[in-house]
């Protein structure tokens, strides 16, 4: 797929560019997959698939010091991947290194390949505003931007990664009924971000980065800020958006991950230790140090 | 819940013994006398500005220049209407030179500089400017401007020397507040596929705008109030001039000239003036936060 080389070197890709150029490189047939008899979100969101995410001997340092240390993982393309692991093992890292925004902190650095379907997002010749565009992640603590309002806040990724910003109106609405918030705020989009509650403001990273039609979705820890009902929102969420984009959620909590997860893979001090379908993971493990975390031992 | 209070023994672990009582109110009060104290000098100096300052003002104080006249009583001595808006003119220009430069310095320094060994030499610059005596920049630009160049003063020679006492205020202040951002909203605004100078531009200095114009009020304050930058700068005049490369007159320097002469009702003028230079700063500080207040959505 020669196209695929081109796609994510122009810095000044519109999104649609990049979600029509998603289609015709996608590896799954568009638009005909079968409808969920469930909410309106799935039915607006954007009729596209993800594309799979491949590490290959991915390492990443901060200064000397090794966090991650070689894994090899795949995504597959509009799959949740939940990594789970104990607290400073490396999950949040490597999974800040798929979008490159790893090498944002000072004297951190990653070696290996990160194979977005089949672009390598460390090539040389790979703009990382490009990278970060087909690939939207979502913070721990929902930050939507302070001075701006409902609507800005949707919108500002494509104001922010574009040039021309016309009629933003229908992919904003687009966005937000994605993100299941659209009933929620469709009276009040010129109030600030700001002043919804957590799992509204949640939601509404989550709809902000779901406006400039991302393939892939990182979560970084999405609801540990948040209590168990907007927690629950998100979960429902989170199985209706794999239908177009893939998902990397990080995540302390294995409830969780049991239930969102279609893959789960278990990280220990930077490695690798197993990755499988979930269920397998939870019940029959077959590395013991797995068994021992997933059944409470330790971590 | 029972209706019953508790019994008074079980609220006597709660007591605070009266010796911690007492430290407590000693503690208190020192703190509101030391605030206090801190007042008279403010309330004092506003005091003596309306007592003395207010009985020069009327129309004509401010609708006509100084006629230079100072000896004799029968003729006026004029207003300072060429003070009022040499000054507005010289620091709106002082401003627009170190306004965008001291926050381009600090976006510098916060967003790409860091903690580099070049960002750290700035920083010390900086820091070293800010303790510059005013009158040293006043000098600078008189050797480099005026005798430097053989010609004579001018308004936005002033504006210059000015713009050098504001820079590292400007540069100080807004480095603060660019640091208080939270890493996270640049984060977030990166991951949106965003160019670090969109991040920037959109997100990060909305967010410092109310901060910042804090900081840049206390450089234009302290600039409008400066005599000796201005004193081989741009010089006094009598005239209302427009063009900011004649001489030009300002506030602080018809103070500085007129509360040394001998005739009362001008050293009376330069209480008007220095009343009338207050208010003005007072003005602008109230309109400049309510322009930020309205700019900002929270």
């Amino acid at each position: 797929m020669t196209s695929d080389g081109t796609s994510l070197r122009t810095a000044d890709m519109e999104p649609d560019e990049l979600l029509e150029s998603g289609q015709a490189r996608s590896p799954m047939p568009p638009p005909t997959r079968p409808q969920t008899s469930a909410p309106a979100a799935a039915a607006v969101a954007p009729a596209k698939p993800g594309l799979s995410v491949r590490l290959e001997k991915l390492r990443a340092f901060y200064g000397s010091s090794e966090q991650v240390k070689g894994i090899d993982l795949d995504f597959h393309a509009n799959e949740v991947t939940a990594i789970i692991g104990p607290s400073g093992c490396g999950k949040s890292t490597m999974v800040r290194c798929i979008n490159r925004m790893h090498e944002e902190i000072p004297g951190a650095r990653a070696e290996g390949r990160v194979l977005l379907d089949e672009l390598d997002v460390y090539d040389s010749s790979v703009d990382v505003v490009a990278v970060r565009r087909a690939i939207g992640m979502v913070f721990q603590k929902p930050n939507p931007f302070p001075t701006m309002s409902i609507f800005d806040n949707v919108a500002s990724g494509l104001r922010l990664s574009s040039r021309r910003s016309g009629d933003l109106r229908p992919k904003v609405e687009t966005a937000l009924r994605g993100a299941g918030l659209w009933d929620e705020v469709s009276e009040r989009l010129d109030e600030p971000g700001a002043g919804l509650s957590g799992g509204q403001q949640q939601r509404l990273c989550i709809a902000r980065s779901l406006a400039v039609n991302p393939e892939v979705i990182l979560m970084d820890e999405p609801c540990s800020a948040l209590d168990p009902i907007a927690t629950l929102k998100i979960e429902e969420l989170i199985a209706e958006l794999k239908q177009s984009v893939t998902i990397v959620i990080v995540t302390h909590n294995m409830q969780q991950a049991a239930r969102v997860a279609d893959r789960t893979a278990f990280m220990l001090s930077g490695e690798l230790v197993e990755v499988g379908p979930t269920q397998e993971i939870f019940t029959n493990p077959t590395d013991p140090r797995t068994e021992e975390y997933v059944t409470g031992k330790f971590g | 819940m029972s209706a019953q209070s508790p019994a008074p023994d079980q609220l006597a672990r709660f007591n605070v013994s009266p010796a911690r009582r007492r430290k407590d109110k000693i503690a208190r009060n020192t703190i509101l006398a030391g605030t206090l104290l801190a007042l008279i000098p403010l309330a004092l100096i506003v005091y003596y500005l309306l007592l003395k300052g207010l009985g020069s003002w009327s129309l004509s104080f401010f609708t006509t220049d100084p006629t230079g006249n100072t000896f004799f009583k029968s003729s006026s001595i004029g207003g300072i209407k060429s003070a009022i808006l040499g000054t507005v003119e010289i620091v709106a220009l002082a401003s627009a030179i170190a306004v965008p430069i001291g926050v381009g310095v600090a976006v510098w320094l916060v967003e790409y500089g860091k903690s580099s060994w070049f960002a750290q030499m700035v920083r010390f610059f900086v820091d070293v400017l800010t303790g510059v005596p005013s009158i040293v920049f006043g000098l600078f630009i008189y050797i480099v401007l005026v005798v430097g160049t053989g010609s004579s003063f001018a308004g936005y020679k002033g504006s210059l020397a000015l713009s050098l006492l504001m820079l590292p205020v400007v540069i100080r202040s807004a480095e603060v507040i660019l640091m208080l951002i939270p890493g996270a909203l640049r984060e977030s605004a990166l991951a949106l596929g965003a160019p670090r100078w969109r991040v920037i531009f959109s997100v990060v200095l909305p967010t410092a705008l109310p901060g910042m114009v804090t900081g840049v009020l206390l450089a234009i304050a302290r600039a409008a109030g400066e005599t000796a930058p201005l004193l081989f700068t741009a010089a006094a005049t009598n005239k209302t001039n427009f063009n900011l490369g004649q001489f030009m007159n300002s506030l602080p320097v018809q103070i500085y000239s007129d509360v040394t002469s001998p005739t009362t009702a001008v050293v009376n003028r330069a209480w008007g003036a220095a009343l009338t230079l207050v208010v003005m700063i007072l003005l602008l500080n109230l309109i400049a936060r309510l322009i930020a207040r309205r700019s900002r959505l929270a």
